[in-house]
């Protein structure tokens, strides 16, 4: 039992950190790219600019899952940026 | 931020090199697909595109009357023959409403050489691979260069002092070498490689971030909008239903060269041909610009009268236009493309260097390097069949081009399949055979299979080495030439695997020995 709890203890963070990395890093990408729709340019010129900087955003938050100390943290960073982005998304779809 | 770029590049890394590797190959992808069909003859003299779009349009005409549209790749020097898709009426199911074929330039007949797929395979296996649908295959090629891209930033991140290290290279030190080959592989080729795998995911964007469009996009006319921006296709109307011959495609496309310049005209684009309502859109070329956004000119197929031109898109198109053509490298000329082939090569070296690193990194601290664990056994065995032995089996497809039967039921198939046997049988091998021996078998064959190519098609064509060189045929020449020059590198990559892994196996049992002592102290100090 006490094994078991270890290896939760040890894995669990980088579990939870791969996770954050692979799916909340594609949602804050996909989020990005709708909340873009709100800027004061043609629907598609905005689509475009989502798509095209998509892939920084998703690789950025990658790097920071993996760079922070903690997971938790890393969680804590990509709710901060994704509740900053939600609204905007919100108003246009 | 080391054990991110390690896990980034390892997981998807075999996928990543085999990417990297039929990328490489596909910018020389219309020489090979003339490589690859020698009753096709080469072509002597440029061909003037207005004049093989009219012929190939009057083809069309005679093989597909009802067609509701149709698309003339023109061609643009680097290809003999030429191609052209067309769609039949009640189409868009399936493969029945739709028709291609390759076109002869100088008869406006279909071509009449052997079926391969020729380039084109390593081109598509590049983002989609095979005996998928090519929806999961274009997804997979995209996580795979999403990695690749998180592997690149982190391991900047890593390599902090990765510039200085740039300068000192150690030579047959093990891992200390795999690492500075590794290190200047990668810095040299950073930018290129930075841009390719960028590029590459915006290739295809719009299947990889569909939300904003499905947000945004909702209406026909706004769908339209968006797709004006992507790409120079114009959906076909109603027809009238009433016939009338279509107009002079000659006139219409010397009249696109006069406003281009130079820059030929790059394809030919009919709705509703043979209908009142017929619209033809001629097509810039890639050559000489660095953008693939849409830049045409409409006309009206049955008065022949300009009607529209379209030559620009706005700042987010132009931007995708520009990172598609980076990726692509069309606009290139023959100097800068073998630029791009040899920057892609280094990416092909850097990825595989990463992987063989992660062996000698490991190797080293294996505490019996006679029995390694499962994992490490897998990741060596991998290794193997996807670095040396696709090298084989790319080289089988060529092999499989000049030996299957030329009237072969299902032939471009069956190259492909031989393909994909080879392959298959290099990881049986891998998997049978010790590590240190695989690896030396197998880059001697592919050495020996590269080799060997210029005696088999001097045996299989009328068109050998010697006759290439002399008629100055260097699609032919430069083919098997390249062949020879690979040969070379195997063979090189043979004899250092064979010396350095007597050197890695000594060096691994001493550090296993250390190891050894290292943990048994260890655990008597607890």
């Amino acid at each position: 039992m006490t094994t078991l709890l270890r290896r939760a203890r040890t894995t669990g963070p980088l579990v939870s950190r791969i996770v954050a990395a692979l799916l909340g890093g594609y949602a804050l990408a996909a989020l990005f790219s709708v909340a873009v729709l709100a800027l004061p340019i043609s629907k598609p010129q905005a689509v475009l600019t989502g798509q095209l900087a998509s892939f920084a955003i998703y690789a950025g938050a990658v790097i920071w899952v993996f760079a922070v100390r903690s997971a938790l943290k890393a969680w804590i960073g990509l709710l901060i940026v994704a509740a900053a982005l939600a609204p905007l998304a919100w108003s246009v779809s | 931020m080391s054990g991110l770029h390690t896990w980034a590049g390892l997981l998807l890394g075999w996928v990543l090199y085999a990417m990297f590797l039929t990328g490489t190959v596909s910018f020389f992808k219309e020489e090979l697909s003339q490589w690859m069909r020698p009753e096709q003859p080469r072509l002597t003299q440029p061909l003037d595109p207005a004049v093989v779009a009219q012929r190939v349009a009057d083809e069309i005409g005679r093989i597909a009357p009802g067609a509701t549209q149709w698309s003339i790749k023109l061609p643009d020097g680097r290809s003999n023959t030429v191609y052209a898709f067309w769609r039949l009426p009640g189409g868009g199911q399936g493969a029945r409403g739709f028709g291609q074929d390759l076109f002869d330039p100088e008869t406006g007949h279909r071509v009449a050489a052997r079926l391969t797929l020729g380039g084109d395979f390593f081109y598509r296996f590049h983002f989609q691979f095979y005996y998928m649908s090519p929806f999961w295959g274009r997804l997979l090629a995209g996580l795979a260069a999403m990695s690749m891209l998180v592997a690149i930033v982190a391991g900047v991140i890593t390599h902090k002092k990765i510039f200085t290290d740039f300068f000192t290279f150690r030579w047959g030190k093990g891992q200390r070498s795999w690492l500075d080959a590794h290190n200047a592989l990668s810095v040299f080729g950073l930018p290129f490689h930075v841009m390719i795998t960028y590029t590459g995911l915006v290739t295809l964007m719009a299947l990889y971030v569909p939300w904003g469009e499905r947000a945004a996009i909702k209406t026909p006319a706004e769908r339209q909008q968006l797709s004006a921006e992507l790409n120079a296709f114009v959906q076909a109307g109603k027809p009238s239903g009433a016939t009338v011959p279509l107009a002079s495609i000659e006139a219409m496309v010397r009249q696109a060269q006069q406003r281009w310049g130079t820059t030929d005209a790059g394809r030919v684009n009919a709705t509703n041909p043979g209908d009142a309502t017929a619209r033809i859109a001629v097509t810039r070329g890639d050559a000489r610009r660095v953008s693939m956004s849409p830049d045409y000119i409409e006309f009206d197929g049955v008065t022949g009268k300009l009607l529209a031109v379209h030559d620009h898109v706005g700042a987010a198109a132009e931007t995708r236009g520009v990172m598609y053509a980076l990726h692509l490298g069309r606009f290139s000329d023959l100097e800068t493309r073998w630029l791009y082939f040899l920057a892609s090569l280094m990416g092909t070296a850097m990825v595989g260097t990463g992987l063989v690193m992660w062996i000698v990194k490991r190797r080293a601290k294996l505490p019996d390097p006679e029995r390694p664990y499962f994992g490490f056994r897998v990741v060596e065995r991998l290794n193997i069949a996807s670095i040396a032995g696709l090298s084989i089996a790319m080289t089988a497809f060529l092999w499989a081009n000049r030996l299957l039967p030329v009237a072969m039921a299902e032939r471009p198939f069956w190259e492909i399949h031989v393909f994909f046997i080879v392959w298959g049988l290099t990881l049986l091998h891998a998997l049978l055979r010790p590590a240190k021996a695989a690896w030396r078998e197998q880059l001697w064959t592919a050495a020996a299979l590269l080799a060997l190519v210029p005696v088999l098609n001097a045996l299989t064509t009328p068109r050998p080495l010697w006759h290439s060189l002399a008629d100055g045929d260097w699609v032919f020449a430069g083919t098997e030439l390249m062949c020879c020059a690979l040969a070379a590198l195997h063979a090189v990559l043979a004899i250092r695997a064979a010396r350095h892994h007597r050197l890695g196996v000594q060096s691994g049992r001493k550090a296993g020995r250390r190891a050894a002592i290292a943990v048994a102290s260890g655990e008597a100090a607890e």
